[in-house]
C-alpha cells in the first residue's frame, strides 16, 4: 500500500490531493480480488500512462491559460521576450563557436591519435620539420603508425585549362598525410606512395569545391587534366567537402616530389598518428631518444634540437583558446543579466497580481496548481525567447569566422546541428528554472486571502528582493565594461605598434611567376613592370618582394659567418632595388642594392637589419662583413630599420634581404612575387593600371591579392576589432538591461511609497529632499555594484591576460571610465521614478488610500 | 443543454461511467465493477483512468460529487460518491441517438444484422 502511495506522486498533486484516497480505496478493494502479480503490473502501467495524460492535459491548460495573459499584457510580454532572446542568442551563437574550436571532435577518425611534429630550436622556439630530419623520424620511432609530411604553406598557383585563369592554393603533400590523417577521397582515389617517385606522372587531388566549380561535380573531374603553373596533371581524386587540411584555404593537393637534404630548411609541416595504446607521454619519450641519436648524428646542425609533439586539436595559441571562451562568458554574463531582469519584472508583475492569485485560491485552486501555471508562464516566455535566440544564433554564426582559429583543421564557419539545438534547448530550461521559479514559488506560497481585502501590501520584502537582483544587473554590467574597455586599449596598444614601415600611399599586388621559371627571364618581367610602374604619372618608386611584410611568416633560414661559431636566424627575402624606399624602411647605414649587383659577375651582396646585424656583430659594424646562406658567402653592404614582419603581435625574426637577381637554386620559392608601387596618390587608383602593365607584357600571368598596404595592416587587428565589437555590444547591452532594471525597481518603489512620500511633503519636506531620497536609492545601488563588481572584473581581466598584450588587468583608467559609465546609467535609470516621486501631490496621496 | 452536440461524440470511458450511474449513485470502485458486470468483464477499468475520466467530466458537468452519503453504516469514510446530473443524462441520451443512427447507417451497408 505504502508502494501505491509512492506511486500515486507521479501525478500531480493537485489530482493526488483530490483522488488519492480514492485510488487507495480502489487499488485496496482490487488487493482482495486479483492475484498480487497481475494487480501491480495494472497499477503500475495504469498509474504512469495516466500520470502522463494528467500533466499533459494540465499543461495544455496552463498553455492556453498563459498565452491569454501574456496577450493581454504586450508591452511586458515583449520586453520579456526581448529580454530573453538577446540572451539566447548571443549565448547560443558563442556556445557554437567554442563547440566549434574545442569541444567538437576533429572530423577524423580517433582525432585523439592525431599530432603534430615541430623541431625545437636551442632558443626553445617551434621550427617546422626539415626534409631529411621528417624522414629520419618517419624511420626511427616506434610510436606512430604512420607518419605524414606537407610544404608548411599553401602555395597558390595559377591554373589554366578551363576559363577565366584560376590561383587555387596548392598543398604539396606527401601520400602518409592522407593515410595517417585516414580520409578518403569521395570520388576517386588518394595520393599513394607512387605518386610521391619522381618519375610517376603528375596528378592532382581536388577540393569538393574546386571540383564543383570547374567541373560541375566530384565525379566528372576524376580523370580530366588541369594545367598548375603550365604544368599538366591529371586529376586522380576529389576530397570530401569537409576535409579541410592542413589550411582552411586548401584547394588542391599535389604529391611530393624531391624535398633536398637541407638540415636548415624549416619548410615542412608533418602530422602523425600514435599507434593504438601509445600515449602522448610514450612518444614524447620516444622522440626524444630520436632526437638524441640525431644530435649525435648531425652535431653541427642539429645540436640542441628538440622534437616537439602536439596534439592537433591543440595547435593554437592561447590566445585563441582564450578567445572563444571569453566571448561565452560575456554571453553567459549577459544572459545572467537578462535572467536576472526576466525575474525583476515577474516579481513585479507577480506583486501586481496578488489579487488575481487570491482570487483564485478563494475559488479553490490549490497553491501548487498557481506555481504551475505560473511557471508555464515563464516557461512560454522562455521558449518564445529561445526560439528567436536559436534563430539569432543562426544569423550571427557566420559573422564568427574571424574567431575561428586558423590553424586547425575545421570549416571557417561553425556548424549549427543538433548539439547547439540541445544547448539551446538546455539553455531555455535553466533559463526559466532562473527566473520563473522564484516568483512562481514566492506568490504561491504567500497567497494570503487579505490580498483580497487591501491593494498595496508589504512591499519592503520584494523591494528588497528586487533591488538585490537589480545589483546583480549593475555587478555583470561592470564586469563587462571593464572588459571591453580592458580589450579596445590593447587594440590600441596593438595598433600603435611601429611596423617599421610606412604603409599610407603603398598599393601591392602579386604576380606568381612559375617555380620553373628561369632566372634571365624574371628579371626581365621584374624590371619592365618596373619600369612601366614607375612611368604611371603620381609613382614615386616601386619595387618587388618575396613577400610583402606580415603576409608570410616562412623563409627563416640560419646563417651563419665564416670563420666564427657566430649564426643567427634570419628571415629571408629577395627584392628588387628600391625596396627600402617604396616602403619607407629607413636605411641605417650603408646603401640600398642597386643593378651593379644584379651582373652575373658582381659579387653576392646582402642588406640587413639592425638586429640581425647586432646579432651577428655585435661588437663591430657590419658594413663590408660576409654572412653564409645556402653555401654561398654574401657580404653586408647596408643595414636598415627592422620590420615586424610577423604581424603587429609576434616578435618578428631578425631580416636581411638579398639581390632578387640572386635567388640560391634551393630557394627558388622565395623569388619575388609580391609588387609594391608608392603614389602620391591614392593607391587604389593605380590597380586598373597595374593590371594592364602586367597584361601587356605577359597576357597569361595572373594578378591577385591586390589591396594597399594599410589594408595588409589593418587585417592585422581585424580580429581584435571584431573581439572588442562583441564585447563592446554585450556592454551596451548589459548598461541597457541594467538601467532598465533599476528604472523597474526606483518606479515600483517609487509607487509602493506614494502614501509616505505624501505624508513627508505634508510634514514639511522639499521636493528636493523627495528627489534626492530616490535618487540616493539609485547611487547607493550603483556604488555597491561597482563595489562589487570591481574585484570580479579584475578577476575576469586576470583570466583573459593572453588577450591583453601588455595591458595590466588593473588599468585604473578603464575602471574609473567604466565606472563612471556605471553612475551615469544608474542616474539615467533613477531620474524619471526620482522626479515622478518628487511631484507628488500630498493631499492626493494621502487621500488615495 | 446546446452544450451537449460539444462533447460528442463521448468517449467510451465516459459513456460507460455515464451508463453505471444511470440508476444508482456510486463510489469508484462500485463504479468499476458495475462497468465490468455491464460488459460482462470485457471493460475493466484502471483506477487512474477512472479518476481521470471522472475529473473531466465533473469540469463538464456530467456528474457531481454527492455531498450527502448514503447511511453511514454503508459508507466508508473516504469515499466519494458520484451522481449523474441532468446534463449527463441528455449528453448519455444524444450519444445513444449518435450511436443508433450510425448502427442503422451500419445496417443498411449490410454490416450488421437486422432490417434497414
Amino acid at each position: 500500500m505504502r508502494f501505491y502511495r509512492l506511486l500515486l506522486r507521479l501525478y500531480p498533486a493537485s489530482f493526488r490531493a483530490e483522488y488519492g484516497d480514492e485510488m487507495c480505496a480502489v487499488f485496496a478493494a482490487r488487493r482482495r480480488e486479483v492475484n498480487p502479480i497481475a494487480l501491480w503490473a495494472d497499477a503500475i502501467t495504469d498509474v504512469i500512462i495516466n500520470a502522463v495524460r494528467v500533466h499533459l492535459s494540465l499543461l495544455q491548460d496552463d498553455l492556453r491559460w498563459a498565452a491569454r495573459v501574456l496577450w493581454k499584457s504586450p508591452g511586458f510580454t515583449l520586453t520579456a521576450v526581448l529580454v530573453a532572446s538577446l540572451g539566447m542568442g548571443a549565448t547560443t551563437a558563442a556556445f557554437t563557436l567554442v563547440d566549434h574550436v574545442l569541444l567538437r571532435p576533429l572530423p577524423f577518425p580517433h582525432p585523439e591519435q592525431l599530432v603534430t611534429l615541430n623541431e625545437i630550436e636551442r632558443d626553445g622556439s617551434f621550427e617546422p620539420a626539415t626534409p631529411p630530419g621528417f624522414d629520419d623520424w618517419r624511420a626511427m620511432n616506434t610510436s606512430f603508425s604512420s607518419v605524414g609530411a606537407y610544404i608548411g604553406a599553401s602555395l597558390p598557383m595559377n591554373l589554366s585549362g578551363g576559363g577565366e585563369p584560376l590561383r587555387p592554393n596548392v598543398i604539396v603533400a606527401s601520400a602518409d598525410v592522407f593515410k595517417t590523417l585516414e580520409i578518403g577521397p569521395v570520388a576517386g582515389r588518394p595520393l599513394t606512395a607512387d605518386d610521391d617517385r619522381d618519375d610517376s606522372s603528375p596528378v592532382a587531388l581536388l577540393s569538393t569545391p574546386l571540383a564543383n566549380a570547374l567541373f560541375g561535380n566530384p565525379t566528372a573531374a576524376i580523370g580530366r587534366t588541369i594545367r598548375l603553373d603550365g604544368r599538366p596533371r591529371d586529376i586522380v581524386g576529389v576530397m570530401p567537402a569537409t576535409f579541410v587540411f592542413p589550411f582552411r584555404d586548401a584547394d588542391v593537393w599535389i604529391p611530393r616530389r624531391t624535398w633536398g637534404s637541407s638540415r636548415s630548411n624549416h619548410m615542412l609541416g608533418v602530422v602523425a598518428r600514435l599507434r593504438p595504446g601509445v600515449s602522448l607521454d610514450q612518444a614524447r619519450a620516444d622522440m626524444n631518444v630520436v632526437a638524441a641519436q640525431l644530435e649525435r648524428a648531425y652535431p653541427k646542425e642539429n645540436a640542441g634540437v628538440g622534437i616537439g609533439i602536439q596534439r592537433i586539436r591543440d595547435r593554437m595559441s592561447p590566445r585563441t583558446r582564450m578567445l572563444p571562451l571569453a566571448v561565452l562568458g560575456a554571453a553567459f554574463c549577459l544572459t545572467l543579466i537578462g535572467c536576472t531582469n526576466l525575474a525583476s519584472l515577474l516579481f513585479a508583475r507577480a506583486t501586481g497580481r496578488r489579487q488575481e492569485m487570491a482570487v483564485r485560491v478563494a475559488v479553490g485552486a490549490s497553491r501548487e496548481r498557481i506555481a504551475r501555471q505560473l511557471l508555464t508562464e515563464s516557461f512560454v516566455l522562455a521558449i518564445t525567447g529561445g526560439v528567436i535566440g536559436l534563430l539569432l544564433a543562426v544569423v550571427v554564426t557566420p559573422w564568427l569566422t574571424r574567431m575561428v582559429p586558423e590553424g586547425l583543421p575545421i570549416g571557417a564557419v561553425p556548424e549549427i546541428d543538433w548539439r547547439v539545438f540541445a544547448f539551446a534547448g538546455a539553455l531555455t530550461l535553466v533559463t526559466t528554472i532562473a527566473f520563473g521559479v522564484g516568483p512562481a514559488l514566492r506568490l504561491s506560497r504567500g497567497v494570503d486571502l487579505s490580498w483580497l481585502r487591501t491593494r498595496s501590501a508589504d512591499g519592503g520584502r520584494s523591494t528588497r528582493l528586487r533591488a538585490a537582483l537589480v545589483l546583480s544587473e549593475v555587478i555583470g554590467t561592470v564586469v563587462l565594461l571593464v572588459a571591453a574597455g580592458l580589450l579596445l586599449k590593447a587594440m590600441w596598444r596593438v595598433q600603435a605598434v611601429d611596423t617599421g614601415f610606412r604603409p599610407e600611399g603603398v598599393l601591392t599586388l602579386k604576380t606568381v611567376l612559375p617555380i620553373s621559371a628561369p632566372a634571365a627571364s624574371r628579371q626581365t618581367f621584374y624590371s619592365r613592370v618596373l619600369a612601366d610602374a614607375r612611368a604611371l604619372p603620381g609613382v614615386t618608386s616601386a619595387a618587388y618582394i618575396t613577400f610583402v611584410p606580415m603576409t608570410f611568416a616562412s623563409g627563416n633560414f640560419v646563417v651563419t659567418v665564416p670563420g666564427a661559431l657566430t649564426e643567427a636566424q634570419a628571415h629571408t627575402r629577395f627584392v628588387t632595388p628600391d625596396f627600402f624606399q617604396t616602403l619607407g624602411i629607413p636605411m641605417l647605414r650603408g646603401r640600398d642594392l642597386d643593378e651593379r649587383d644584379d651582373q652575373p659577375t658582381s659579387p653576392p651582396v646582402v642588406v640587413i637589419g639592425r638586429s640581425l646585424a647586432d646579432r651577428l656583430w655585435p661588437l663591430q659594424d657590419a658594413i663590408g662583413q660576409t654572412m653564409t646562406l645556402a653555401e654561398v658567402d654574401w657580404q653586408v653592404v647596408g643595414v636598415v630599420g627592422d620590420v615586424a614582419v610577423h604581424g603587429l603581435e609576434q616578435v618578428a625574426i631578425p631580416q636581411a634581404y638579398f639581390p632578387a637577381s640572386k635567388v640560391p637554386p634551393g630557394l627558388s620559392f622565395y623569388a619575388p612575387k609580391d609588387l609594391v608601387v608608392r603614389t602620391s596618390g591614392s593607391p587604389i587608383a593605380l590597380a586598373p593600371a597595374l593590371r594592364r602593365i602586367v597584361h601587356a607584357i605577359d597576357p597569361e600571368q595572373s594578378v591577385s591579392d591586390v589591396r594597399t598596404l594599410e589594408d595588409v595592416v589593418g587585417a592585422q587587428t581585424a580580429s581584435r576589432r571584431v573581439q572588442f565589437t562583441v564585447l563592446a555590444a554585450f556592454a551596451a547591452v548589459a548598461v541597457l538591461l541594467a538601467a532598465v532594471g533599476i528604472y523597474g525597481l526606483l518606479s515600483f518603489a517609487v509607487s509602493m511609497r506614494t502614501r509616505e512620500v505624501g505624508v513627508r511633503m505634508a510634514l514639511g519636506a522639499g521636493r528636493r529632499d523627495v528627489l534626492t531620497m530616490f535618487l540616493r536609492q539609485g547611487i547607493v545601488l550603483g556604488s555597491a555594484g561597482i563595489i562589487i563588481g570591481a574585484p570580479l572584473a579584475y578577476a575576469a581581466g586576470r583570466g583573459m591576460t593572453s588577450l591583453l598584450f601588455g595591458v595590466t588587468p588593473g588599468d585604473p583608467v578603464i575602471y574609473g571610465a567604466a565606472a563612471l559609465l556605471a553612475i551615469l546609467m544608474t542616474l539615467g535609470g533613477s531620474v524619471r521614478p526620482a522626479f515622478r516621486a518628487a511631484s507628488v501631490d500630498p493631499v492626493i496621496a494621502i487621500q488615495s488610500e | 443543454m446546446d452544450d451537449v452536440a460539444q462533447l460528442l461524440p463521448l468517449p467510451p470511458v465516459t459513456f460507460h461511467i455515464l451508463l453505471a450511474l444511470a440508476d444508482e449513485d456510486r463510489h469508484g470502485y462500485a463504479i468499476i465493477k458495475e462497468v465490468s458486470l455491464r460488459t460482462r468483464g470485457e471493460l475493466t477499468l484502471s483506477a487512474g483512468t477512472l479518476y481521470r475520466s471522472i475529473h473531466r467530466m465533473l469540469e463538464q458537468g456530467l456528474v457531481v460529487e454527492l455531498r450527502e452519503r448514503p447511511a453511514p453504516e454503508e459508507d466508508d469514510e473516504r469515499r466519494r460518491y458520484y451522481q449523474i446530473t441532468k446534463f449527463g443524462i441528455e449528453a448519455a441520451k444524444a450519444e445513444s441517438r449518435r450511436l443508433e443512427q450510425l448502427v442503422k447507417l451500419a445496417r443498411q451497408s449490410g454490416f450488421a444484422p437486422g432490417r434497414a
